[in-house]
């Protein structure tokens, strides 16, 4: 197939077909989820039953929006920043395993990959921050900066323990290792998060929730101290572009993290041929699963103020981090 | 020196605990009354709207003069009633032309309730009486009488 074909097909297949329609079911599960937790209903009539459209209705709002840029922004960069975010987030679905066989692609280095562009939502965020001309963008996307370094580097120990253990820096070679891990030889073939990686996947989980800078640590949104944070003032299109963004970063870290920690498209009891057909229907429910969990977390838990979020990462999960690592590498040396 | 708090268990339990809550409230049905297809049945003594006797009204201004909005108003005149038995005198009584409450204006106190000496004014537990304009708040005496109907009967007195 032709080069350009090929490249244009797997980009509409991967972001039409999988990102868009599941960060829309994200969306709406968030808007129910969050209105039962409040013994509230939540969306109730666009679309004839449970309010199914209401974020189909709430993007159509958000288009028909005057697209606004403040007189004293940076023009250019402000235009720019909102595909940054998501040029960074979509670029990490490439690397991640659907099935056997099915990966946009299979690098060697899929996780190196995968931590490198994911960082670079943050210079979307902070570009974001630094050309709205406005105090509280300015405030939020340097806080942003500063979490996300923050964060970024537990995320990255977490990963090591996992490649530590798998041997490979392969996404789909992490599967297969877990697919043909054996624990004492018993034949039961487990995902990581049951066999050795507990402490790391919730490292990865706490730091995947400071990244996304969602609820517990949503200190660059900060809404109720910052207005909204680098979002302050986008409107319109570009906003959608950041809230599109930071849903399909949800499910970008969510995927990460099922695929390192539990399993993947890997379901114990299924054999290869199965898999390839149900693969990616369960990295997609595993996936759910994992966002539902983060959704969970952002309606029950309070807020950290800003020392204490920085405190949390390099007191606490950066040395567990670590220790975490040696003790892994301990039972790979020694098992 | 702020007390420190400690309801014993092992750390992070609370953060644990608030995930139950939620999980729990997730899993109940909501309380929320989808108003116009559902209608929730206040109590019967709740204070929906005020309600007029016109029969007990004796256009005393009293309920005009003590409400904190100014948002009754009262006008009457004096008619004559031929006397109860032959012979005597002709007796004057006020007559209410027009008792309006603004409901734009009222704030739902309920003192003119109160220090109505002839219990004339109720409260109501009707709650169904917006209008689409400002204007059409001004609610007149024979919508206020309309209401005397779904005024609960008093309480029976304590003997």
């Amino acid at each position: 197939m032709n080069f350009w074909l090929e490249l244009v097909v797997k980009t509409v297949l991967v972001l039409i077909l999988v990102v868009l329609p599941v960060a829309l079911v994200v969306i709406f599960g968030e808007l129910k989820i969050s209105a039962h937790i409040q013994s509230r209903i939540g969306p109730y009539f666009a679309g004839g039953r449970f309010g199914w459209a209401q974020p189909l209705a709430d993007g159509a709002k958000f288009i028909q929006k005057e697209d606004l840029i403040p007189a004293g922004a940076d023009n250019p960069v402000f235009r720019f920043a909102p595909y940054v975010v998501l040029m960074g987030t979509f670029a990490t679905f490439v690397v991640i395993p659907f099935g056997p066989d099915l990966a946009a692609e299979n690098l060697d280095v899929g996780i190196f990959f995968l931590l490198a562009v994911s960082s670079l939502s943050t210079l979307g965020v902070l570009m974001a921050g630094w050309s709205s001309a406005n105090k509280y963008s300015l405030i939020g996307g340097l806080r942003a900066a500063a979490q996300l370094i923050a964060y970024e580097l537990p995320l990255v120990l977490a990963a090591l323990a996992v490649v530590i253990q798998a041997g490979t820096l392969s996404l789909s070679g992490i599967v297969e290792a877990q697919a043909n891990m054996e624990i004492f030889g018993l034949g039961i073939h487990l995902p990581y998060v049951l066999t050795g990686q507990i402490l790391s996947f919730i490292i990865f989980t706490i730091a995947a929730l400071a990244e996304l800078s969602r609820i517990p640590f949503d200190m660059p949104i900060a809404e109720s101290e910052l207005t909204m944070g680098y979002l302050t003032e986008y409107s319109g299109l570009r906003f959608t572009m950041f809230f599109l963004g930071e849903y399909a970063a949800m499910i970008s870290l969510a995927a990460v993290a099922s695929t390192l920690f539990l399993g993947g498209y890997y379901l114990p009891g299924l054999s290869g041929d199965a898999l390839k057909v149900a693969g990616p229907f369960i990295l997609l429910g595993k996936t759910l699963i994992l966002c539902f969990v983060f959704i969970w977390m952002r309606w029950s838990w309070p807020r950290l103020r800003e020392d204490q979020l920085q405190s949390l990462a390099w007191k606490w999960l950066i040395p567990l981090a670590l220790v975490n690592i040696v003790v892994i590498s301990i039972f790979k040396v020694v098992l | 020196m702020a007390q420190q708090v400690n309801s014993g268990g092992f750390p992070l339990k609370g953060l644990f605990t608030g995930m139950k809550v939620t999980f729990l409230e997730l899993l109940k049905k909501p309380v929320t009354v989808n108003y116009p297809k559902e209608k929730e049945i206040p109590v019967a003594r709740a204070r929906g709207v005020i309600a007029l006797d016109t029969e007990a009204c004796t256009v005393c201004m009293l309920c005009a003069r003590e409400c904190p909005d100014w948002c009754i108003y009262i006008e009457g005149h004096k008619e004559e009633v031929p006397p109860a038995k032959e012979g005597g005198r002709v007796r004057t009584r006020a007559k209410l032309d027009r008792f309006d409450i603004d409901y734009a204006l009222c704030m739902y106190c309920g003192i003119c309730v109160e220090v109505c000496p002839f219990d004339a004014l109720f409260w109501s537990p009707d709650y169904e009486y917006s209008e689409f304009s400002i204007a059409d708040m001004l609610h007149d005496k024979e919508r206020l009488t309309e209401w005397l109907a779904t005024v609960p009967d008093p309480p029976a007195l304590e003997t």
